[in-house]
């Protein structure tokens, strides 16, 4: 086949494109994402007794805060990982907020008694954060992935890490719905780590679910 | 490009010719270097024109358009040359001269066959791209003889499309 033939093709009755197609795309995979982890939590779990107020309303909330933002930086990347060429942003954002919580993490045990380290590390529910985050991330990662592939990422393996972090984030706020934890280094290491864990089985899959 | 994204024809064409020109080059320095013939780079200039293409909602009107042209083409060149690897590996060493046995003769023609590759795509698509870009019908004429909706026949031209550079990266085109 010429190549003048090929362009002919590809020109002959041309659609227009509109203009924010690529962001509608993400704002759909995003609504359909969350509320399908909501609906998983809701399925799991009932109803939280006390959804906006309870002992841990302050846990609560900084949990929210935690995720929430990891969240919505991760999508800011995207949106724009998805465009080939654009000065890409590194995600400095994402790494600052963990280092801002690890540090509080630290802190709280650092000025506790060592031995009320095991019940600040170890709330009540960790084994549920563990499984539950990654589970509830299932289809957030799957609608964020149909999303990029509409789009066209040029650095799989780094967008796949976002995508699975951006999940395990919006996963991690379901639960943090129903259970939020009772301490900062709860929140650090069965929040933040299983989030961490999304990232990674994201940077895996990446070039496999993104190749185009 | 603005012009291509609004549906105008004859701008849309002229840059992919002219992107075309660039391209060639590019991509024939690119693979000289590891023995590839022009007509390798000419089927990845005709992989990266389609990806150009079907991918072309993702230019940012506000952005420069030579960074994206640029990230699309490297893109598709990595990917290449991740799959010539595969693929080199599982040819016997005896063979090897025949890849290099055509050569400027057909410099101009890519080994792509669009007939062939149309063949593998499904019913639908085949018939919205058949009518809509090769007979060059206007949506609306090929819905009515198709019996498909005019949508239907858009979004059938799109996949087929976005279906076509997909078996053209899995070397649908070069079989037999």
């Amino acid at each position: 086949m010429k190549t003048d033939e090929l362009i002919n093709v590809l020109a002959t009755n041309l659609e227009p494109v509109k203009g924010g197609r690529l962001r509608n795309t993400f704002l759909v995979a995003l609504a359909m994402g969350g509320v399908a982890a909501v609906c998983l939590m809701l399925a799991a779990f009932g109803l939280p007794i006390d959804a906006f107020g309870g002992e841990h309303i302050g846990f609560k909330v900084l949990a929210l805060a935690f995720t929430l933002g990891l969240a919505a930086a991760g999508v800011a990347f995207l949106m724009r990982a998805a465009r080939p060429g654009e000065p890409g942003p590194r995600p400095l954002i994402i790494v600052g907020l963990f280092l801002a919580i690890v540090l509080a993490g630290i802190a709280v045990l650092l000025f506790a008694r060592p031995s009320a380290w095991g019940a600040l590390v170890f709330g009540p529910q960790w084994a549920a954060c563990l499984f539950c985050i990654p589970l509830f991330a299932i289809a957030p990662f799957a609608s964020l992935i149909w999303a990029l592939r509409n789009g066209a990422p040029t650095n799989l393996a780094l967008t796949g890490a976002i995508a699975g972090l951006v999940a395990g984030a919006l996963g991690a706020a379901v639960l943090a719905f129903h259970d939020p934890g009772a301490s900062i280094p709860f929140i650090v290491i069965w929040y933040g780590g299983p989030i961490v864990l999304c990232a990674l089985a994201g940077a895996i899959l990446g070039p496999r679910l993104l190749r185009w | 490009m603005l012009g291509g994204l609004d549906g105008d024809e004859a701008a849309h064409r002229a840059l992919l010719v002219r992107l075309s020109i660039h391209l060639r080059a590019y991509f024939k320095g690119q693979l000289a270097r590891i023995g590839k013939t022009p007509t390798d780079a000419e089927d990845l200039l005709q992989e990266t024109l389609i990806a150009l293409h079907t991918r072309r909602h993702t230019y940012d009107r506000s952005q420069l358009l030579t960074p994206w042209v640029y990230a699309i083409a490297r893109y598709r060149l990595v990917d290449y040359l991740r799959r010539e690897k595969a693929s080199a590996a599982d040819l016997p060493v005896e063979e090897a001269p025949e890849l290099f046995a055509d050569d400027n003769a057909a410099a101009v023609d890519s080994r792509l066959d669009l007939q062939k590759l149309m063949a593998k795509l499904s019913p639908k698509m085949r018939q919205a791209i058949q009518m809509v870009k090769l007979d060059g019908w206007s949506v609306s004429e090929a819905a009515a003889r198709s019996g498909m909706s005019e949508s239907m026949v858009k979004v059938s031209v799109h996949r087929g499309l976005r279906a076509l550079s997909l078996l053209i990266g899995k070397g649908a085109a070069h079989e037999d």
